[in-house]
């Protein structure tokens, strides 16, 4: 078995084999890895650990080395149990997992990078929530993240996974494009329905900067993960109601690569461009090294 | 690229070039100092000087120095435990030539007297690259069991060490040679498929010409 490198080809390999597409997964990684089943699901086991252990270490007393971020997952946890929130119980739970996760990385707790330390946050955002609300047992959270790092493995191979190369839409986007299926996943539907809410996760955030103030992972990163997460969620929901990408998963990670080169320099985490480069921005502009 | 460099490393927050790959090269230096470290002076670039602050990267350092890993809940205090470990550490800034902006110049003093002198570089995802050893130019990652030997430049010393790896069934995946002055003092940088014993090193020592043996081994991260 080789890497993946298409996520028509990701498709094709677990029909042929006739696997679930998350044991499609698994085995492609044993075999890149040389490393046995269990150990692999080991290993998937602790990231999930590790997403849960990071979730629960968050203090909303907390505050960033710069003091910009901190306390806004339990502003946001506050506001949801008064009971006439905007938005309903689960979507709440999971705008303040994303807060709550965004401002542990930046509070220097220890997180699982999903794909990146600035994107950590989407993932166990959706994830958690489901599980607490749908009733998702551990064995499916361990397969909905292989399904999540397939997607992602294929987004890395084909576009990019850091916001240097190729801007937020390949940090926050990708996150949200890894998220996706893996909550199709969960809810019992189909490999082309994950492609599809692959794509459409994608297509909604294509083009996002990464335009860090200070060039620190703070703002506006810790609020992208709302999004990503919110994304993440109507991508699923659409393809799951059967709606599709018209163009397909590949051509849009192709896309996706084509736009990330042709972003400008100063909005691929530079920090001196977009948000980075207004006035309030210009106040946390890194300082000069003396030379 | 495997599914693990997708989901994952573990880490302390908040940048995996910054924050991650910070603290691996602070266990590299201490690794290839092989003793505890007393004194440490570091030297910041680009943006690691600019940044560095934000991101935690001095904690980082110092804490990678400790020994400590990139997961490690204890590497934002890592101020306080060096002060119980007895480590010194200043900082700086520096402008290198010709290196990635995010690079440090890190000069280390041993409970034991040994000194050292690294220069290295974390371009993104926590991967780290060695530049330079004691002022001599290298190029590694620290990804594979690494072997850095220094050595007077004298006929025979590659097919001495090499042969004490061969004997061992050690395979050699990559070997970096560099020298300051012809006869002067040289680094050989040999990065291996197996993990390198302990009873190696020894071997090598006890070689003729050779200077100094350090060993570097990367964290086993598949669960056993």
């Amino acid at each position: 078995m080789i890497e993946f490198t298409s996520i028509q080809q990701m498709l094709d390999s677990a029909l042929e084999d006739c696997l679930p597409l998350w044991e499609a997964i698994l085995r492609a990684d044993c075999h890149s890895q040389n490393i046995s089943r269990e150990q692999s699901l080991a290993k998937m086991q602790a990231m999930l650990q590790a997403m849960e252990d990071a979730d629960r270490s968050y203090r909303a007393q907390d505050r960033s080395a710069s003091g910009l971020v901190g306390g806004d997952g339990g502003k946001m946890a506050d506001y949801a149990k008064r009971g006439d929130a905007l938005c309903g119980p689960f979507l709440s739970e999971v705008m303040a997992g994303a807060l709550r996760m965004g401002e542990c990385n930046a509070c220097m707790k220890r997180i699982v990078a999903a794909p990146t330390a600035g994107a950590c946050g989407v993932l166990p955002a959706v994830l958690l929530p489901y599980a607490r609300q749908f009733g998702a047992d551990r064995e499916a959270l361990v397969q909905a993240l292989y399904i999540a790092s397939g997607f992602g493995m294929v987004i890395a191979a084909r576009a990019s996974i850091s916001g240097a190369e190729g801007g937020c839409q390949a940090e926050i986007g990708s996150a949200a494009a890894m998220a996706a299926p893996a909550l199709v996943h969960l809810q019992g539907g189909t490999p082309v329905q994950m492609a599809n809410a692959c794509a459409m996760a994608v297509k909604n955030l294509l083009g996002l900067v990464c335009d860090p103030v200070g060039g620190l992972v703070e703002v506006p990163c810790v609020k992208r993960n709302v999004i990503g997460a919110m994304d993440a969620l109507s991508a699923a929901q659409m393809a799951l109601a059967g709606i599709e990408s018209r163009v397909p998963a590949d051509q849009v990670l192709d896309a996706m690569a084509e736009v990330g080169r042709s972003l400008p320099h100063t909005l691929r985490e530079t920090g001196k461009g977009g948000l980075a480069a207004t006035p309030f921005g210009q106040q946390y502009a890194p300082e000069k090294p003396e030379p | 690229m495997n599914l693990f460099d997708i989901l994952g490393p573990v880490m302390v927050g908040p940048s995996s070039s910054h924050t991650a790959g910070a603290v691996r090269i602070g266990q590299v230096a201490r690794a290839l100092l092989g003793q505890r470290p007393v004194r440490a002076n570091l030297l910041l670039h680009g943006s690691f000087a600019s940044t560095g602050k934000g991101h935690g990267t001095h904690q980082a350092l110092v804490a990678g120095l400790l020994g400590l890993s990139p997961d490690d809940p204890r590497v934002p205090d890592s101020f306080a435990l060096a002060e119980e470990q007895g480590l010194e550490f200043s900082f700086g800034d520096c402008a290198l030539r010709e290196v990635h902006p995010n690079s440090v110049l890190v000069t280390l003093e041993g409970s034991e007297g040994g000194r050292l002198e690294m220069g290295a570089s974390s371009p993104g995802g926590g991967r780290i690259q060695v530049f330079q050893v004691d002022g001599l130019d290298t190029s590694f990652n620290g990804e594979l069991p690494t072997l850095v030997v220094h050595n007077s430049d004298q006929p025979g010393c590659v097919s001495q060490v090499t042969g004490v790896l061969a004997a061992r069934g050690i395979n050699v995946a990559a070997l970096q040679l560099n020298r300051g002055r012809r006869g002067g003092s040289a680094v050989m940088v040999i990065q291996c498929d197996q993990p390198i014993p302990p009873e190696a090193a020894d071997d090598i020592r006890a070689l003729p010409a050779i200077l100094r043996v350090s060993c570097y081994a990367p964290k086993q991260e598949v669960p056993q």
